[in-house]
């Protein structure tokens, strides 16, 4: 119970909570001031782009159709044995064809934190983010194979903390950019929407463990990871879906030369999730995620295994 | 990466070919088996349009835009049309859409109203999630040719 107790921004959580609340009575009296579908913008990534959870998606973030802006603010909670991230941010969106993103992340470190002697240790990034949607419309061209494909960058900056001998010691650095392409095309007919993002990115578990490493000779070059997602709608409120998000085990062999073994070995990340959006100004998503193992040296090579929750607001 | 690129590249081309189809031909979807019964028929079809048109009118984001409209003309229309993309036996004999949309101002915001307006409606005729996606994906494609203001 720990970790609940180290929880970032308490209130600004139960401000979102209240704010989708109050979204959801008062639905049915409003009419939308903009003009997107019900799902057709995905929800917020936990890096702030407009996705599904764990990875961005070609769609740009709010209701924000062609010449219309639109913005959306989220929060989001994952849980597993030994870790809790909370993430909070918005997303504005450009007549559907730009999409700048800004999210807060921090990660409690639990046990890893006390074992390194920084008990209480939060990680806390910043992400900032850009996409400009390149080409194609991933719902009505329904009468082609061509999916809507865009183009993204993250800049993440991780803060000064506890951890920083220990990532001077790996050689890994406190800010990276990742570079991304999507293609996202919903399958109408059928209700099936598939995702295939490909990144390049110099990040440890996502930039919370730093950028590259030299210790050892570790890799330092930016890798490519590919990442996917499926949806199926059941209604058009309602979708279930799964993602895969591969990570490259850059800090493998640092860690071995700091005589850890296996011990920053880091892997794929996986989720299955359900998402609901009761109306166009709101949606709720829940997730059972995977994040494979994360510091293992410090969490008995545990699998990093919960549940993950989201709620966004989006106008 | 190389990979990717392969599948990126033949996306594109398979859309691209597929664009060019539906230049010649409207919209070449091939409609869902069982799709036009599963409407109703012309009669359910007919009973579903008269209820879109009034709710066209009725909604306030798209009401401007229906209201010097022939209501029982343009349900008529529309069910020929939609019975025809659906395999069903009506033959379509109004202006194609690039025609008949020329002199109006519609915008993506309205086009994904109208397609709310018949989400709404069709639910209230108690038409399967599942079979109302299998005839918004005969309709969406006119996105091209029924939006005029980008």
């Amino acid at each position: 119970m720990t970790h609940v107790s180290h929880r970032l921004h308490p209130a600004l959580h139960r401000l979102t909570w209240a704010a989708a609340l109050t979204a959801t009575l008062c639905a049915p009296a409003a009419h939308a001031d903009t003009g997107k579908l019900l799902l057709t913008s995905g929800v917020s990534s936990i890096d702030g782009a407009a996705g599904g959870g764990l990875t961005p998606w070609a769609v740009i973030g709010s209701g924000a159709t062609e010449g219309e802006l639109g913005v959306s603010a989220f929060a989001t909670r994952a849980h597993t044995q030994d870790y809790g991230l909370n993430v909070v941010g918005v997303a504005v969106g450009i007549h559907d064809r730009v999409e700048l993103s800004l999210a807060q992340q921090d990660f409690n470190t639990g046990i890893t934190g006390t074992a390194l002697g920084l008990p209480g240790l939060h990680l806390k990034q910043t992400i900032v983010g850009a996409k400009w949607r390149v080409a194609g419309d991933a719902v009505l061209d329904s009468d082609t194979l061509m999916p809507q494909i865009a183009v993204g960058l993250e800049h993440k900056s991780l803060d000064s903390s506890g951890l920083d001998s220990t990532l001077n010691a790996l050689g890994a650095k406190r800010s990276g950019t990742d570079v991304y392409v999507s293609a996202t095309k919903l399958f109408l007919a059928q209700g099936i929407l598939l995702n295939a993002t490909l990144r390049a990115t110099k990040a440890n578990q996502n930039g919370l463990l730093g950028f590259g490493a030299t210790l050892g000779g570790a890799d330092n070059r930016l890798k490519l990871q590919p990442e996917f997602s499926v949806a199926y709608l059941l209604r058009k409120d309602l979708a279930v879906g799964a993602e895969y998000r591969s990570m490259s085990n850059r800090l493998q062999r640092a860690g071995q030369a700091a005589g850890l073994g296996d011990g920053l070995q880091s892997s794929a990340w996986k989720d299955i999730f359900i998402a609901w959006t009761p109306n166009k100004h709101s949606s709720v998503t829940l997730a059972y995620v995977d994040l494979g193992r994360i510091v293992p040296a410090t969490t008995a090579n545990r699998k990093q295994t919960g549940f993950y929750l989201s709620a966004q607001l989006s106008f | 990466m190389k990979k990717f690129l392969a599948c990126a590249a033949l996306a594109l081309c398979f859309g691209q070919h597929a664009l060019a189809q539906s230049d010649a031909s409207a919209y070449p979807v091939t409609p869902a088996p069982g799709l036009y019964a599963a409407l109703g028929e012309e009669a359910g079809l007919r009973s579903l349009m008269d209820d879109f048109v009034k709710n066209l009118v009725a909604d306030p984001r798209l009401a401007a835009q229906f209201k010097d409209t022939k209501l029982d003309h343009l349900a008529s229309q529309l069910t020929a049309q939609i019975c025809q993309l659906a395999a069903g036996p009506c033959v379509y004999k109004g202006p194609d859409m690039k025609t008949a949309h020329a002199d109006m101002d519609v915008t993506r915001a309205k086009f994904n109203a109208l397609v709310e307006v018949l989400q709404t409606t069709m639910d209230a005729h108690k038409i399967p999630f599942t079979r109302q996606n299998q005839l918004l994906a005969l309709l969406a494609p006119m996105h091209r040719d029924v939006i005029t203001v980008h």
